[in-house]
């Protein structure tokens, strides 16, 4: 193939030349070439290897559906495998490179596996795994994973680079009326007419420039249409493909802003991930050219015939000198005609026994040879094509008849209407007897088809189908009472020929239809041969159509082959399933902004930074950031929580607590609410008086726990845990607007309204009292154990108080507005620095708890009952709420359930872990007995504990020596069961 | 995607909203049986059709809704608040 560029014509910037490298070799081309048509016309002819058998590939298409031309653009970090040549535009400096070779893709050791392709048959991997003839030595899965690894090495396309993407990628939502895919002439028709009705169109175009198949031919006609669009108010999207259609008119769409660009602007993004809801779509996407079967149908120099009609006028490219055109139909005509007229010697090979004289008359008069039905049967060549061996028609059956010379094999083998869009919304495409191609079935989706898309052959009727398309759409919406009507589908004049593959018998030939992942005729009929009946089972067992180009080359020809094989018609094979995306999309677009630190939302307290301030190491918790810890003087963390826990035990300790979940609950009907949802009595909590609580599930598992503070007759403030705080507030929503809707009771989240501190320790209440307007107003006469006041720090901030302790100390949790978490807070810690207290973060709150045995959503994870937690005494069996009858049902009243447990080392000086299994010392295997679920340093006891769940509970292992066991760290440590409660277990500190 | 259209505030993605569950449930008194309790909430159709089911306008008004959907298509019958007296006061806007 001696490929050269026309002095005049085409759609290229000859005043623009650019360089580019092609495994680092500079070349060059102009403004306007994609990296296909620069390779093309630099005569280079093998682009990669292929995936099984590494046999040399080139270009064999000008778009999307290219399964030849696959590379890798870029370097290091911005490496982009699987890249189509075909739909890179060229810059500037580009780098790109050959895939899937060993050296390079011109002398590529792992052709080797071209000798053996017995042995890559399809079902290679199954076969091998399972043991089946001939692969009797794969069974056992030894040697297979052996072999596995080098295969694995060998089969396989680009490869993505390892380090982090560096590139930018942005999300856009956008709403219309009509979005139509595709800016051929069925398209522009369709948006002229659209907008025309005062539509809102969005025009959507995967290629750099508006028009399909305009761009191959007069581009006076198109700049006109162009400034059509424009005029009318239709939005343009360029470079974006529509990759998916979805419920409700949504559709998925990516832009490539900057992958065309050697050098992007500073903030622009590399590609933009588009979601567009409209009230109607329009899928002018236009159809493939499909290709035929036959002996090495995939060495380089082998390309559709359209293709090479788009080097031709687009790009300025005649591909090669000695020209053969394959076709069975009439669409490559007109092509070999320009071929020649350009200066090639062409010759046209039609499989039909005759068509009409007007169609040959005006190839003749063009210097085009034409013979007629033959069809090709094996290419000669070894990296390219030399020769075309023909096969001559007789009946059903093809014989040898001879070859041409060539240095370029143009094929038609009919088109495929690209239905993908309409496939993913489930509308099937149904077979079409008479154009040989799958269209699609009637539907009720809100989408029209126009063009070639819907089955339509001729410029014209695109035309006209896209007008009827913008007009139905106009009639849909109530805009416009003109009439349409639609052609037939079809319209060529001679009736296209069906031909799939072109065998000879007795010639053993090797005939690829997916090129991609190298599936040949023989694998289908193999498949059939092993029982692989149904399309979709076809197509997993070969991985027909599995590739990255989804198939849109070859699917039909593997369809056909297999209805062959079933001695059925296609219409009764059907076809497979088309999924999103129609072209791949990168992840990076999908995550667009939402990486990292922006993954998910970011909650801070308002006191995050006077935490930080005060040398706060944050942690996550939830979407939270919380004090960890405060390290003083290069303190571990252990060092700090420890001198933190004991300092808050000794004097006083602050820790914020702005993160729990805070709801209003007000109305008459509040008291009833709460009664109903909390399994412990409600109904008689005295106003000035918070009250610990426990919520149920329906199912009886216990939902969360926190306290509720009645500050009037009808006003509840209720707090929760951090973890559970927004299903709360949506469970108690349900609950009012759809079960118990007669309750005048609204609830509102105040999380973000109210910022809280809790203040816990021996000295807490002097601190406070210190900062109080009326310090006497929190003495233990007017503020007992779950007392609650409004009232006022100095400078009037209001405030809430409630005497609450989660540490076992005497402890007060203070809620001010937000506005004034940092006056709060620096009133309070200056008193609290007086007296030697501290801050102390969630490892030292942890600890804490711990040590008193209550319980968090570490051990209430959504299995555990309330008996399990130890709080039976909780449930009351006086009332009915949430949960109350199925807490106890069957296993739920097990004895043998696991129960809330203290557990200390045997050995003092001995730690064990979090997620440690508790088994028996005879049974170091298995779920063990039991699970430990908190652990920490307990500065009181002077020994490491945790908290954990046995089956029995301690009554049952009490004074036995358990074995903390955690298989991950292969540690395994003597432990005993003790009470949960393993500091202050009369709870005297926190009533004093 | 699935869009609701919102009786309070309009046709929005399904991304705002959570799904609850079963909208057909009617459940038990609380001092119910442990049987009735079981069939409320253990025992469900798997409906191949047209089902109603609660969803939650959780980044928006907050409304739980009940919907009519179709399992085969995702396609929406009918909207409405699960309140009856929110019906009303949505009608009213
Ligand atoms: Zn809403």
């Amino acid at each position: 193939m001696t490929a050269k560029r026309l002095i005049t014509g085409g759609l290229i910037d000859r005043s623009k030349k650019l360089q580019f490298f092609w495994d680092n070799k500079k070349y060059f081309g102009y403004q306007g070439d994609t990296l296909a048509s620069a390779l093309l016309v630099n005569n280079i002819k093998i682009i990669g290897r292929s995936f099984k058998y590494h046999r040399p590939r080139g270009i064999m298409s000008a778009g999307v559906e290219e399964s030849g031309a696959l590379v890798t653009i870029g370097k290091n970090e911005y490496r982009d495998p699987n890249v189509r040549a075909t739909t890179q535009e060229l810059y500037d400096g580009l780098n790109a490179f050959s895939q899937n070779a060993f050296p390079n893709a011109k002398f590529d050791l792992g052709a080797i596996n071209n000798l053996f392709n017995r042995f890559f048959a399809a079902g290679f991997y199954y076969k091998t795994f399972m043991g089946i003839p001939p692969f009797e030595w794969g069974k056992g899965t030894k040697i297979w994973m052996f072999y596995e690894n080098f295969i694995r090495k060998a089969a396989g396309m680009g490869s993505a680079s390892k380090k982090p993407d560096p590139d930018k990628y942005e999300h856009m939502n956008d709403y219309c009326d009509v979005i139509i895919v595709g800016s051929g002439p069925a398209g522009i028709a369709a948006a002229l007419e659209a907008a025309s009705n005062k539509l809102d169109v969005i025009l959507v175009e995967q290629d750099s420039d508006l028009g399909g198949s305009y761009l191959s031919e007069d581009s006076k006609n198109l700049k006109n249409k162009i400034s059509d669009l424009k005029n009318a108010g239709v939005r343009i999207l360029l470079r974006t493909t529509v990759f998916g259609l979805y419920d409700s008119g949504v559709a998925g769409l990516l832009e490539r802003v900057s992958d065309h660009k050697a050098v992007k602007s500073k903030y622009e993004p590399r590609q933009r991930f588009w979601t567009v809801r409209s009230r109607h779509t329009i899928v002018a996407t236009g159809a493939f050219e499909r290709h035929i079967a036959f002996g090495n149908n995939d060495l380089p120099g082998i390309m559709s015939a359209s293709s090479v009609d788009i080097y031709l006028n687009r790009f300025s490219i005649l591909a090669g000198k000695k020209i053969v055109v394959c076709t069975n139909n009439d669409s490559a005509y007109s092509t070999a005609i320009k071929l020649a007229n350009s200066g090639a010697e062409v010759k046209l090979i039609d499989a039909r026994s005759s068509v009409g004289s007007v169609l040959t008359e005006n190839a003749l008069n063009s210097g085009v040879f034409v013979k007629m039905n033959a069809a090709p049967f094996q290419a000669r060549g070894y990296t390219e094509i030399n020769k075309i061996d023909l096969a001559e028609s007789e009946g059903n059956r093809w014989n040898n008849t001879g070859s041409e010379e060539c240095d370029l094999l143009a094929i038609s083998g009919g088109w495929s209407p690209t239905v993908h869009l309409l496939s993913h919304r489930g509308i099937r495409p149904k077979w079409n007897e008479e154009n040989a191609c799958f269209v699609a079935d009637d539907h009720s989706e809100p989408i029209t088809l126009a063009g070639s898309a819907a089955g339509y052959w001729n410029s014209e009727d695109c035309i006209n189908s896209g007008k009827s398309a913008g007009i139905k759409v106009a009639h849909l919406f109530g805009k416009e009472k003109s009439s349409y009507s639609l052609p037939n589908i079809g319209g060529w004049n001679n009736p296209i020929k069906p031909v799939y593959e072109v065998r000879v018998s007795g010639k053993q030939t090797k005939s690829f239809i997916d090129f991609q992942h190298d599936v040949t005729c023989d694998d289908i009929r193999l498949a059939h041969r092993e029982g692989f009946v149904s399309v979709e089972h076809l197509k997993r067992y070969t991985t027909l159509g599995m590739a990255n180009d989804q198939g849109k080359m070859g699917n039909v020809i593997g369809i056909a082959l297999m209805a062959e094989a079933l001695g059925k018609k296609i219409s009764e094979v059907g076809t497979t399933t088309f999924r999103p995306p129609f072209t791949p999309v990168s992840l990076g677009a999908l995550a667009g902004r939402n990486t990292f630190q922006h993954f998910r939302a970011l909650r801070r307290s308002p006191l995050h930074d006077w935490n930080l301030s005060h040398g706060a190491v944050m942690i996550e918790a939830g979407l939270w950031q919380r004090p960890w810890y405060f390290p003083q003087n290069n303190e571990t963390l252990s060092d700090a929580y420890i001198r933190e826990t004991a300092t808050t035990r000794k004097s006083v300790g602050i820790c914020d607590v702005t993160s729990l979940g805070k709801i209003a609950i007000q109305g008459p009907d509040s008291t009833e609410l709460l009664n109903r949802i909390y399994t412990n009595p409600f109904a008689k909590l005295p106003i000035g008086k918070a009250r610990y609580g426990i919520m149920l599930r329906d199912d009886g598992i216990v939902m969360d726990d926190g306290t509720s503070w009645r500050l009037s007759e009808n006003e509840y403030f209720m707090t929760t845990s951090t973890a559970q705080a927004a299903r709360v507030i949506a469970w108690l929503e349900e609950l009012l607007q759809i079960r118990w809707t007669d309750l005048k009771v609204h609830v509102t989240s105040v999380s973000e309204q109210w910022c809280g501190i809790s203040v816990a320790g021996p000295m807490s209440r002097e601190c406070i009292s210190k900062c109080l307007k009326s310090p006497e107003i929190i003495s233990n006469e007017n503020l007992p154990f779950m007392g609650v006041v409004e009232t006022n720090l100095k400078q009037d901030i209001p405030c809430r108080i409630a005497r609450i302790s989660f540490s076992g100390e005497m402890a007060f949790e203070i809620y001010v507005p937000s506005d004034y978490a940092n006056e709060m807070m620096e009133m309070i810690w200056i008193e609290t620095e007086k007296v030697g207290g501290c801050l102390y973060g969630l490892e030292a709150l942890g600890a804490l708890r711990i040590e008193k045995g209550h319980v968090t959503g570490a051990e209430l994870d959504g299995r555990v009952t309330i008996d399990d937690a130890g709080l039976g005494k909780m449930a009351s069996t006086k009332k009915s709420y949430i949960g109350s009858a199925m807490r106890t049902r069957g296993v739920l009243s097990d004895v043998n359930r696991e129960q809330l447990v203290g557990i200390f080392p045997k050995n003092k000086n001995a730690t064990f872990d979090a997620g440690s299994i508790i088994c028996k010392p005879s049974e170091l295997k298995g779920f063990g007995v039991g699970r430990i679920t908190s652990v920490t340093h307990s500065p009181e006891l002077g020994h490491w504990i945790g908290l954990g769940f046995i089956s029995g509970g301690y009554n049952l292992w009490k004074d036995k020596t358990v074995i903390a066991t955690d298989p991950v760290r292969n540690k395994n440590v003597e432990v005993e069961i003790v009470i949960p409660h393993m500091f202050d277990p009369q709870g005297e500190r926190m009533h004093g | 995607m699935i869009r609701i259209k919102c009786p309070y505030c309009g046709d929005r993605d399904h991304s705002e909203f959570t799904y609850g569950g079963d909208g057909s449930i009617v459940y038990p008194e609380l001092d119910a049986s442990v049987e009735d309790w079981t069939n409320a909430i253990f025992f469900r159709k798997n409906i191949y059709g047209i089902q109603t089911e609660t969803w939650q306008h959780v980044h928006g008004c907050r409304l739980w809704l009940k919907i009519k959907r179709s399992t085969i298509t995702h396609e929406i019958e009918s909207i409405e608040p699960a309140h009856k007296e929110i019906i009303k006061m949505v009608k009213n806007k």
